[in-house]
């Protein structure tokens, strides 16, 4: 289980979050919700200890992932998937896997699960990852992260800027991680692309931790949609 | 002599300029590519490399061999070492900012050379070369006779000369191979490409910089040992290695390696050239204008891609 625990973060003295706790069970997708600016994206960047922690304590299990060197998050079992993708450009799709697979030491199994998921990278293995279509990038990318066979994968706006059939495709693959164990911590702009995979919604506003509310009590109820990302 | 034999005389002091250069930039467009440290002391760790490898080499009893093979392999070590020191103790508590890094590494540079001066005193002192037969050049010349070999005076090299451009090129070879082919290269080219990433793919990152940051001066070091038979070791010798090495990484393209190469044979043939045809001065101009004329029309360098 991931947990946040009272966690404050920012840039230089600018604070962006505020005492922030979440937590993230295994075998469950929950979402993090918020207008832009809301300090999604650095929630994720705090837990990948890429941003030093104010306050507060973040862990996986018994690990204290905050009391880690950053290079270290990943090995205790924390995939990323950022916005953007930020593949290694340069490399190839083959290389931009075997970094995924070299940092928890993972073999060609792991490599060959992953493909199988994502055929059309097979196809694609040679090739410089800033060669391939934007969908293709995004595989890529979750590829990569699960490469190390991740206990908690971030994934942070995956669908974004994807056209229809490659967002169903995405969005199977994610409930697939999540019915194998894997504990998935999305961040989403769009409510209606992420409320028939998550569990739970967690929102949150100006750096602070709003409700956490089922899918199924928001769907029901949109009215904490409009308050804290106002659609 | 006439202009053809002498060009080819030129064209030979050049490509060993070359060499020497190609072997100094990649350690300086290794070191900025991955790090994005422009290392203003990197002529400094060629010096060092000289003055150990004369250190080492009179040291040793025996052969001249013995001794040159000695600093061959100890000097870039020690420098390599030295470079490590100074990234974990210096650049990794500025976190490597840019800017910091510079005035840093200009302290840097005044530190190893006043130290070197105190040291080793302000002399030039020769290394013997491990071998050094003269080879003579024959050239040929049509006559009534038609086509004739001559061998014009003056016009020769030494083995030990040709033995530096054959060296240079395999070493650069093996970072070549050692960058695209091993695993380290890999794991350097995913840092070079993006730092967090590295990161948050298990990369520790400062570690892979203090790496670079070594096997970068432990390049320019290798560098000097092979000049040093034929350039003297001196304290303030690092100094026109790191304007070249400057000049060629900027028009090479930051951080490629092939640039830098390409870079490297252009500038060390054309300083060859100009230098026994003209002045070694001029070359110099010729250069820096050239770089001038890369930062407006071509900023990212020859082979250098745009960052984002």
């Amino acid at each position: 289980m991931l947990r946040l625990d009272k966690v404050s973060a920012g840039y230089g003295r600018a604070q962006v979050l505020h005492d922030l706790s979440l937590e993230v069970t295994a075998g469950e997708i929950i979402c993090l919700l918020g207008r832009n600016g809301a300090g999604k994206s650095t929630t994720m960047r705090a837990i990948m200890g890429h941003l030093p922690l104010m306050s507060g304590k973040i862990w996986l299990d018994d690990t204290e992932l905050s009391a880690l060197p950053p290079h270290n998050v990943p090995r205790a079992g924390v995939g990323y998937v950022p916005q953007g993708r930020r593949l290694f450009a340069e490399l190839s799709v083959a290389q931009n896997l075997e970094i995924g697979l070299r940092a928890r030491g993972n073999g060609p199994e792991v490599r060959e699960d992953v493909l199988t998921l994502f055929p059309r990278l097979r196809e694609r293995l040679g090739q410089k990852a800033q060669t391939l279509s934007g969908g293709e990038q995004q595989m890529l990318a979750m590829a990569r992260a699960l490469c190390l066979r991740p206990d908690v994968l971030l994934l942070d706006e995956p669908t974004e800027g994807l056209q229809p059939s490659m967002i169903a495709a995405i969005r199977e693959v994610i409930t697939g991680l999540r019915d194998t164990g894997v504990a998935v911590l999305l961040v989403e702009q769009r409510i209606d692309a992420v409320l028939d995979i998550a569990n739970r919604v967690a929102f949150i506003e100006n750096g602070k931790g709003g409700p956490i509310m089922s899918a199924e009590a928001l769907r029901a109820d949109r009215s904490a949609v409009e308050r804290y990302v106002g659609v | 002599m006439e202009l053809g034999p002498y060009l080819v005389l030129a064209t030979l002091e050049g490509a060993i300029t070359a060499a020497v250069l190609a072997l100094t930039a990649v350690g300086l467009s290794l070191v900025f590519g991955v790090m994005r440290v422009v290392n203003i002391a990197h002529g400094e760790f060629f010096m060092l490399g000289a003055v150990l490898a004369w250190w080492i080499a009179q040291s040793v009893a025996g052969h001249p061999a013995i001794g040159f093979a000695l600093a061959l392999i100890f000097a870039p070590l020690l420098v390599g070492a030295l470079a490590v020191a100074a990234d974990m103790t210096i650049l990794k508590r500025l976190n490597y900012d840019p800017e910091r890094t510079i005035v840093a590494t200009i302290g840097l540079l005044y530190i190893i050379q006043q130290l070197t001066l105190m040291g080793y005193g302000p002399d030039a002192r020769p290394v013997e070369a491990p071998f050094n037969t003269r080879l003579a050049i024959p050239w040929f010349e049509r006559g009534a006779e038609g086509w004739q070999m001559i061998w014009p005076w003056g016009l020769g090299t030494t083995t030990y000369k040709l033995a530096v451009i054959g060296a240079a090129a395999m070493i650069l070879c093996a970072v070549w191979a050692l960058m695209t082919r091993s695993r380290i290269g890999l794991v350097m080219r995913a840092t070079q490409a993006d730092r967090e990433m590295a990161l948050a793919f298990g990369i520790p990152v400062e570690r892979v910089y203090a790496l670079v940051f070594g096997f970068g001066a432990a390049l320019a070091a290798l560098a000097a040992v092979l000049i040093v038979p034929i350039q003297q070791a001196h304290y303030l010798m690092g100094g026109d290695p790191l304007l070249l090495s400057f000049i060629v990484v900027i028009i090479g393209g930051l951080g490629s390696l092939p640039g830098t190469v390409l870079a490297a044979v252009l500038i060390g043939l054309s300083d060859g050239i100009i230098s026994v045809f003209f002045s070694p001065t001029l070359a110099k101009i010729i250069a820096t204008l050239l770089v001038a004329l890369v930062l407006v029309f071509r900023p990212q360098g020859l082979f250098g891609g745009r960052r984002t």
